[in-house]
């Protein structure tokens, strides 16, 4: 099961929804081991495309420079499918390459970029084989380190 | 020469789980040619077939020297010297 809190889940749909309909992607970094999301990173889809998204190289490495310093690791990635559902794609669980973090995805394709809900689902992907997980969003992570 | 290579999560399987493994080499032909002769498999995962039937790094994996991209120094024939540091990191891309 996925625990986020509600206003990492808000930034997440909100990134998905100003890029549409290019795909929009990042991650949210965890301590090491806790599966806690809290550290919100919005990526820019190098790809810059409504059917595929990539970080750009060099923003990656910074990115995982920076949460090796701090003892972190992705504990959700997430992307957006703006024409599809919410569900992993064949290039998805292709090339997913964290076994321990949560695939969100969120799909635009009902409103695009206005207000109204959208479809918000996680996964694990392993080895190419794909679990889906319930979402629960709290108002705040318990204990949250101050 | 030692170089010290950071392997991803996803390739510790290779390295019995280590974060990072030690290697040699002038080129990063060679630094993966002895990656592999330590870790039988890493090789397979990082380039796209062999070196001499024109394989080349695959596509959605990154190999960085010193944090510069190495598609952008050279690729394969990047130079390697004593004390440089090598990251290895799947893309993180999909559809």
């Amino acid at each position: 099961m996925l625990t986020i809190d509600q206003a990492t889940y808000d930034a997440i749909v909100a990134h998905a929804k100003r890029d549409h309909p290019d795909e929009a992607c990042g991650i949210v970094a965890g301590p090491e081991g806790s599966d806690r999301p809290e550290r919100f990173v919005e990526m820019i889809n190098a790809a810059g495309s409504p059917t595929f998204y990539e970080f750009d190289s060099t923003e990656l490495l910074q990115l995982y420079k920076q949460m090796w310093a701090n003892d972190e690791e992705p504990v959700i990635v997430y992307h957006s499918h703006t024409a599809t559902e919410a569900y992993p794609s064949r290039t998805d669980i292709g090339l997913a390459s964290e076994p321990g973090a949560h695939y969100v995805l969120v799909s635009t394709r009902e409103h695009g970029n206005s207000d109204g809900p959208v479809e918000f689902r996680s996964y694990r992907i392993i080895d190419g084989e794909v679990t889906e997980e319930d979402v629960t969003v709290v108002p705040q992570l318990e204990g949250a380190t101050p | 020469m030692t170089i010290e290579v950071k392997i991803p999560t996803i390739l510790r399987t290779y390295t019995g789980g280590e974060k990072s493994v030690e290697a040699e080499g002038g080129t990063l032909t060679e630094l993966i040619d002895n990656l592999d002769a330590n870790h039988p498999g890493l090789k397979d995962r990082l380039l796209d077939g062999s070196v001499e039937g024109g394989g080349d790094l695959r596509r959605f994996v990154n190999v960085y020297i010193n944090d510069e991209d190495v598609r952008f120094i050279g690729g394969l024939d990047a130079t390697l010297a004593d004390g440089d540091q090598v990251v290895v990191l799947p893309a993180v891309a999909g559809g």
